[in-house]
């Protein structure tokens, strides 16, 4: 039975098993390949969407449970020719090497500046733990939160 | 090469007359063996005026032919093309390029040479100048042992200095003028006057008939404009915002997608499996068999997936020791004559000045997996003929070569198309999921599949970090260390790692004793000898090899030496070494760490390597706290010759101390049953933002060579933590993880 949701600001309809993960719903049924398979047991963070405004575990997320649902990938927050506020942030401190877990990582990251504008150092440890990096980029992912947090108009 | 026409098809300034793709230029030609592979099926209006430059109506595009796995290599790799075109990164594409023996590595064997990374002496230097012999001839194109940016140093620079040479000169036999007064810049040749300008597009066809018949100069550094300065890094934008395409993200129309389950034991066979409830599952479009297993392809992933895991299998015993003891007894066996693999140092007669009061220890370190994000995977399609391999991998030629062993294809019916690769760390030099989705292709002819291990068959079917041991004995006379021996064992790496590729090298394995022998401490009596443990489970090149075991193993035992003898440990290791760039690194680490003037509560330790031919210092700060061990600084120094792309080195360090860093807290592979007993990043846990301390780099310029950096940063990392510990706590660490002695927060 066909699952509708609001995805990147557009109705959705989509005809998969409704037990199947949303994260592969988005990347195989819909292509949207900006959010990652890592784990596929919430350990890493890569496949972090966010669900009515909250960052979840798109690989244990069933497509069924967001019937009805808004659901936001890295691809919906900003674009190449608009990013979004975190996503320049992450640019101009060049966060990424390989470059796979960014996705998770940003929106993340987003959902704890939605909530928190002004994040401390214990904040970003609190809300980041689930993102894995094996690059090492979590300096400067610490960086770039902190600007995004100045760009967005916390203090 | 479709990404290559793709690109050239975006513009069409040329006419039907053009001839490119038909050049042969005399100088380039003399230079390298190999042909420009990019001529080959060069569209109609493109230009190829070296295997690295391609100019099309739209611009001017790079090829970068080593592996972009998160090190940056792309980005330096254009700065080097573009410095010497005039142009800046924005103006130019950067492509991986098709597999080609013309890209081959001239330097990834120079430091496999039996003579120090120290010895400048003529006989080194022409014994390294002679390894670019068999590369050439190997053809290698490898991704590998931090040696892209000496390997391509003065190439890629010649070959945009020629471009822009071929450029200039057909600007001036359009002009009827002479090449020397003009100029280039923004991409365009400018007359002397300055009145009239050509650009590179318009040009780009006439240049790639121009024959040079000598190389061309190079910019005097002073000049550089791109060079030496910190670059955003051309794949930035896409990987901020989740378009940047990596092998799992490659979208084909009618694509299927496919997942793979092999023996866990690994090498053993499969006896037998039961794939009839897998068959009948939704989605489920075909059961391959592999030769150790089976893939599963099915309209998505997770319908693979779920399927695979209904499959019943019956796998047969491991060609090795199934238990981890036995599995350790066979490396602490090692330490014998008959499993002595190499000398490599022996100075002063270690054995008449190990006498009266000896400091001895032993120290192990465990298998680990390369656990990269992106999980194993590549797409295949079979048609008309024809082989396309999709994958992220560090050794493009040898992937072609597997597309002819399987297929029985010519190689130039067989096309690989190398995309950004999330992780690699050596473990992208391996060839099993290529082999198992050309496999697949082959059971699907016409249809391209993309194949993606679960990230339990990846954690399970690596080629690990080998375990591996030492035995230290020294000698010290007061403060000055009067013999050191140094034995180290563990299985072979390169026996391991290219009998799988089909080679079989005979000779002792310098990555064995890696990280301990060429280090640039002067002991009268010092010597370190290898020892080549029977082979277990497959192992491969983990970020910076041997070095990772070894540096662990030396720089604890000469802390422990630097205590026992009752000095400084900074101090004692700048008394025993007089190599400038590394003595540089020792004291600016321990300047920027402010080290001996500890803050309250916390404690610092010092660790050096030389790898790569780079010396590396580090120094990590620990603090004790309710929950347990927590790192509270971290520093490096390193010395890379010449600094490309500073921003970029600071990253690959911190990156590489990170990645050590994981290991050294609670990194460890062990085996039961003949199987990785780690399954997920549950139990094989990496290191995560909120354990990660600040850390400061510092790039030195100092020593002659310009070296690679994507591994020298990881070595110092475990050791400088242990002796952060021992400074700490006075508890001594010899083993790897520490997290099986203490606790962090």
């Amino acid at each position: 039975m066909p699952v509708t949701f609001t995805l990147n600001g557009t109705a959705q309809t989509v005809d998969l098993p409704p037990d199947m993960p949303l994260l592969w719903a988005l990347r195989d049924g819909l292509n949207l390949t900006g959010t990652k398979f890592g784990c596929g047991v919430a350990a890493c963070g890569a496949c972090t969407v966010h669900l009515n405004g909250t960052a979840v575990r798109s690989c244990q997320t069933a497509l069924a449970d967001v019937e009805g649902a808004t659901v936001v990938t890295i691809e919906g927050l900003g674009t190449p020719t608009a990013l979004h506020a975190i996503q320049a942030a992450w640019a101009d401190a060049q966060v990424a090497q390989c470059g796979y877990c960014q996705s998770g990582q940003i929106m993340q990251a987003a959902a704890l500046l939605a909530t928190t504008p002004s994040p401390t150092d214990a904040e970003i440890d609190a809300a980041m733990e689930g993102n894995l990096c094996r690059c090492g980029t979590y300096p400067r992912i610490r960086a770039a939160i902190h600007d995004a947090a100045k760009r967005l108009g916390g203090v | 090469m479709a990404r290559l026409m793709k690109i050239a098809r975006r513009g069409f300034l040329f006419g039907a007359a053009a001839i490119a793709g038909g050049a042969v230029f005399g100088w380039w030609k003399y230079a390298t063996p190999y042909d420009n592979p990019l001529l080959a099926d060069l569209p109609e209006g493109a230009a190829s005026l070296t295997p690295y430059v391609v100019i099309d109506g739209a611009g001017v595009t790079v090829i970068a032919p080593r592996a972009e796995m998160g090190q940056g290599i792309h980005t330096t790799l254009a700065a080097l093309v573009a410095e010497e075109m005039d142009l800046t990164l924005a103006q130019v594409r950067v492509i991986h390029g098709p597999a080609s023996y013309a890209y081959y590595n001239a330097a990834v064997l120079r430091e496999g040479v039996p003579f120090a990374p120290t010895d400048e002496s003529w006989l080194a230097e022409r014994m390294r100048d002679a390894m670019a012999i068999p590369a050439k001839f190997l053809g290698f194109q490898i991704t590998g042992g931090s040696s892209s940016i000496p390997d391509a140093y003065d190439k890629m620079r010649l070959a945009g200095a020629a471009a822009r040479e071929m450029l200039v000169r057909a600007a001036a036999a359009q002009w009827g003028v002479a090449p020397e007064g003009l100029r280039t810049e923004g991409g365009a040749v400018i007359a002397a006057d300055g009145g009239q300008s050509l650009p590179y597009t318009a040009l780009a066809v006439a240049a790639a008939g121009i024959t040079l018949d000598s190389a061309p100069p190079l910019k005097d550094p002073a000049r550089w404009r791109v060079l030496g300065r910190t670059q955003p890094r051309i794949d930035m934008i896409p990987k901020v915002t989740g378009t940047a395409t990596f092998t799992v993200d490659l979208r084909l129309p009618g694509m299927l997608f496919a997942t793979a389950r092999t023996n866990p034991r690994l090498g053993g066979a499969m006896l037998g499996h039961d794939a009839t409830a897998a068959a009948a599952m939704p989605g489920v479009e075909r059961i391959v068999p592999l030769p150790d297993g089976v893939a599963v392809v099915a309209r998505t992933t997770w319908q693979a997936m779920q399927a695979a895991d209904a499959i019943t299998f019956d796998w047969g015993p491991a060609p090795y020791p199934a238990e981890q003891a036995d599995l350790a007894g066979l490396v602490a066996g090692a330490f014998d004559p008959a499993f002595q693999d190499s000398v490599n140092r022996d100075d002063g007669d270690v054995a008449a000045a190990l006498t009266g009061d000896l400091f001895e220890a032993a120290y192990d370190v465990p298998y680990l997996a390369h656990a990269t994000m992106e999980p194993m995977s590549a797409a295949a399609l079979l048609h008309e003929g024809r082989l396309t391999v999709w994958s992220g991998n560090q050794l493009p030629t040898q992937v072609r070569a597997e597309g002819v062993a399987l297929t029985g294809l010519p190689p130039e019916a067989v096309q690989v198309e190398t995309l950004l690769m999330g992780g690699g760390f050596g473990r992208r030099a391996e060839m099993d999921v290529i082999r198992q989705a050309i496999t697949v292709a082959m059971a699907m002819e016409g249809t391209p599949v993309l194949l993606i291990w679960s990230r339990e068959e990846d954690m399970t079917h690596d080629a690990y970090r080998p375990l591996a041991m030492a035995r230290v004995k020294a000698r010290l006379d007061g403060a000055t260390l009067a013999a050191f021996d140094f034995h180290t064992a563990a299985s072979s790496v390169i026996t391991s790692q290219t009998g799988r590729l089909g080679y079989n090298l005979p000779g002792p394995d310098s990555t064995i004793v890696q990280g301990a022998w060429e280090q640039p401490y002067v002991i009268a009596n010092h010597r370190v000898t290898g020892y080549r443990a029977p082979m277990g489970p497959p192992v491969g090149s983990w970020r910076s090899v041997g070095a990772s075991q070894n540096a662990f193993f030396h720089e604890t035992a000469i802390d422990e030496l630097a205590h026992l003898a009752g000095v400084d440990p900074v101090a004692f290791r700048l008394a025993h070494i007089t190599d400038e760039p590394s003595r540089k690194v020792i004291e600016a680490v321990a300047a920027m760490a402010n080290w001996g003037t500890p803050v309250a509560g916390r404690a610092q330790g010092i660790a050096f390597c030389l790898s790569f031919g780079v010396p590396c210092a580090e120094v990590i700060e620990v603090s004790e706290t309710p929950e347990g061990l927590r790192m509270t600084g971290a520093w490096a120094a390193v010395d890379v010759g010449r600094a490309l792309d500073p921003g970029n080195i600071v990253a690959q360090v911190q990156g590489a101390m990170v990645y050590g860093l994981s290991a050294a807290l609670q990194g460890a592979i062990t085996f039961a049953d003949g199987m990785a007993e780690q399954q997920n990043f549950w139990d094989y846990a990496p290191l995560r933002l909120p354990q990660c301390p600040p850390i400061a780099v510092q790039v030195l310029e100092l020593q002659r060579n310009i070296r690679g950096v994507g591994e020298p940063g990881l070595p110092p990392a475990a050791p400088a933590l242990g002796n952060a510990i021992f400074a700490l706590t006075g508890q001594r660490l010899r083993s790897l993880p520490f997290a099986q002695a203490v606790s962090f927060a």
